[in-house]
């Protein structure tokens, strides 16, 4: 199953790489990852998709939790979140496509970042499955690039991932 | 006023009471060996290859209860390094490496003997920290120590570049370390405990069941209060030998793939099992499914919460030391009274005995040719069980494990996790800088003891009478073995041809060496090399080249599928059916 690990952990040159060593390491998935720095310079924010049975999450998190620089773990999927993710695509759009691809983004809530004569470049925001099915809804032959940021998450309402 | 950055390492180390460093000079640490030169509150132990300074540190370590340090150049100095820090990892031993870095400035420049040490060693240590800053070394120091110490313990490397240990800081040490992102749990859950006393007490079949976290958070006493106040029998795994005793009638002796019949029956069938600093590894509990197939109730104390249901998931998790939480333990058993019912208690004892009447360590003592067993019970009889004992890794390891019953912990020095051969001899070396007047042997085989051969010659400098009892069978037996059993005896590549005249070999590194072929031998011999209390006397054992390791659970089989030494083979063949019968008896 799908799960959302949202992790904070020391903002310090290296931190990124026990994370990411510890999934190769142990054999667990990414799907996605995001990180930057927090409102608090010294702290740096993660979100990891990832999946796998209860068991393995339950591993994961307790070894997260090992590392020395990671401060929280919380498994996003416990409670009720939001998830974002941003995706800019570049498609063709010449002749009868051109039209097509506008009406497109349109209905996906797009921006058009970039015009030229033959491209349009979209910006799209969205849970994870949003860009998959804008992908999905135009022509394949159509996309000339795309790149995603993965899914950021946050816990609604009085729920805080906070030290 | 300010002194240099290796002064600064120097001066941390002795603030931590560290007495000997292990290690091995070279470019990237030369300021800290000439700073090393001009103090003497520690002492330098100048080893032959950087893993055996490791290994050292680690038998220091274990032996000692204190934290090991290994001292190591950049580049191969890191790289020959790593297998003992995996090592210590593997067992979690509290450690910490110094390796020297090539200059900051240098560094990602493919300059000389330089190694991304941080990056090679994260996947086995505790944490690692490379230094950038002069003014960084003291808390970085402090912080590595910590950790070592600290919760689930293991090894921490500190990374420090040339160049820093030139800078000339302040020095002030922190007295106390607080990181936000690491806070080890201490005491157990009173709820999660009160649990467990209380499964105890309806408990038909209980046994305990101890690992190394018995022995690395000193909670032997404990271990044996417990034990004792129950009445119930105790299993011990390779890494806890000795935190129970291995003479108490109501031990069962180590479990596993090489564990005891009646050890591993009893691990099987008990209704009740109390987990202490133990792991359910591969090697323990084999394949978990059929190790819970008879049904039974977990109990788990652990400090490290990722050991707990990570192979076999656990009705009462306790996360917490070891110790304390025993402590507590013990303190409400006291005051409520509550124990296993007392003829259900004699009932499971009566089915222990019977599997325990088979006596799964026979072995053929009145051969012509020295059975490695019988060196190995020579060895405890005339020691008193009270020897320090390292080991490398294989047949001799199994044999020391199985016949050398500890009846103290941390006499029993072994690579469990990692199962390094070459561990042996440097780690004793440690273990005796560490107990100057022990008696400290080395069970070895003639393929292990030469992986670190060259620490002969570090034993003369130091003075450390080590007793290596070298298992020479000419073979590297347990490999032998799995051939035997399923590689249709195609030994390959496990014999091993053109062997060094050990006696020689002793004697050019300046000790004693002995051979001894006949059994009538091992005793006399060992009593003349004890004897020797000045020297490393080396006793090469011409043994049996045929022996094999009983008993033995396959890698796919169960626990109590073992297969048993000759005089047992009839209960081999009922085991499967024999198990299906005991699972009602209650």
């Amino acid at each position: 199953m799908r799960h959302i690990l949202s992790i904070l952990l020391e903002n310090e040159a290296g931190a990124l790489s026990r994370v990411v060593g510890l999934f190769s390491a142990r054999g667990y998935n990414i799907d996605s990852l995001t990180v930057s720095t927090t409102e608090d310079a010294t702290l740096s924010r993660m979100t990891i998709v990832t999946s796998g049975s209860d068991d393995v999450i339950e591993q994961i998190t307790k070894q997260l939790n090992k590392l020395i620089e990671v401060v929280k773990v919380i498994d996003l999927n416990e409670s009720d979140h939001v998830e974002r993710e941003l995706m800019l695509i570049k498609v063709r759009s010449t002749g009868k496509d051109r039209e097509e691809m506008k009406r497109m983004a349109d209905i996906f809530r797009g921006r058009i970042l970039d015009v030229t004569e033959k491209t349009y470049t979209i910006e799209l925001t969205g849970e994870s499955s949003k860009l998959d099915a804008f992908i999905e809804a135009v022509d394949r032959t159509l996309i000339l690039e795309t790149v995603r940021t993965g899914a950021s998450g946050i816990g609604r309402g009085e729920r805080i991932l906070k030290i | 006023m300010e002194i240099s950055g290796a002064e600064i390492v120097i001066r941390c180390l002795q603030e931590e009471g560290v007495e000997f460093v292990f290690g091995y000079p070279g470019g990237a640490v030369l300021e800290i060996y000439d700073a090393i030169f001009k103090q003497d509150k520690f002492k330098h132990v100048l080893v032959r290859h950087e893993q055996g300074a490791v290994h050292a540190a680690d038998g220091y370590s274990r032996s000692s209860h204190k934290v090991g340090v290994a001292l190591v150049t950049s580049g191969p100095g890191a790289t020959n390094a790593i297998t003992g820090i995996a090592t210590a990892y593997l067992d979690s031993i509290p450690m910490v490496v110094i390796s020297g870095q090539v200059p900051t400035p240098a560094i990602g420049l493919d300059a000389f003997q330089e190694v991304d040490m941080v990056g090679i060693t994260r996947p086995c240590v505790k944490h690692n920290i490379l230094v950038k800053d002069v003014r960084d070394i003291a808390s970085a120091m402090k912080k590595a120590f910590h950790i070592a110490t600290t919760g689930r313990p293991g090894p921490v490397v500190v990374d420090i570049p040339k160049d820093i240990t030139l800078a000339r800081a302040e020095f002030h040490y922190p007295q106390s370390v607080s990181l936000r992102s690491y806070n080890p749990p201490a005491k157990g859950h009173p709820g999660q405990i009160k649990k467990a006393v209380n499964l105890l007490s309806d408990a038909k079949r209980p046994l305990i069941y101890i690992g190394g976290g018995a022995v690395l958070s000193n909670a032997s006493n404990q271990v044996t209060e417990l034990v004792k106040m129950l009445g119930v029998p105790a299993t011990n795994t390779l890494m806890a030998l000795g935190a129970f005793s291995g003479s108490d009638p109501q031990n069962l002796g180590m479990l596993g793939m090489h564990g005891l019949y009646e050890a591993n029956m009893a691990m099987q069938h008990c209704d009740v099992l109390i987990a202490i600093g133990a792991r359910f590894d591969d090697r323990v509990i084999s394949v978990p499914s059929h190790f819970l197939s008879s049904p039974k109730k977990i109990v788990h104390i652990d400090i490290d919460p990722s050991s707990i249901a990570k192979r076999v998931k656990v009705d009462i998790p306790i996360v917490g030391n070891v110790r304390d939480v025993l402590d507590e333990m013990l303190a409400l058993l006291r005051q409520t009274g509550a124990r296993p019912n007392a003829e259900h208690l004699a009932n499971w004892w009566k089915q222990l005995e019977e599997w325990r009447s088979h006596n799964c360590l026979k072995f053929d003592a009145n051969s012509d040719i020295i059975k490695p067993q019988f060196v190995v019970q020579t060895l405890y009889e005339i020691t008193g069980g009270d020897a320090f004992v390292t080991s490398d890794v294989g047949q001799h390891q199994m044999w020391a494990a199985q016949y050398y019953k500890f009846n103290k912990p941390r006499r029993w020095i072994n690579s469990g996790g990692l199962g390094t051969m070459g561990f042996g001899l440097p780690a004793a070396m440690g273990v005796q800088l560490a107990n100057p007047d022990a008696t400290v042997a080395c069970i070895t085989g003639e393929a292990s003891i030469q992986m670190n051969i060259q620490e002969l010659s570090t034993c003369k400098q130091y003075h450390t009478p080590v007793k290596v009892i070298n298992l020479n069978n000419r073979y590297l037996g347990m490999v032998r073995q799995w051939q035997e059993f399923f590689y249709g005896n195609r030994y390959s590549e496990s014999y091993m041809d053109a062997l060094p005249d050990f006696v020689k070999l002793a004697e050019a590194y300046g000790h004693v060496g002995m051979k001894i072929e006949r059994p009538a031998d091992v005793e006399p011999a060992l009593r003349e090399a004890m004897k020797l209390k000045e020297r490393l006397v080396f006793m090469d054992f011409i043994t049996d080249q045929t022996e094999n390791v009983f008993p033995m659970v396959q890698n796919n089989r169960g626990l109590s599928q073992m297969d048993l030494p000759p005089h047992m083979r009839h209960l081999q063949q009922g085991t499967v059916a024999k198990e299906r019968d005991y699972g009602n008896l209650s």
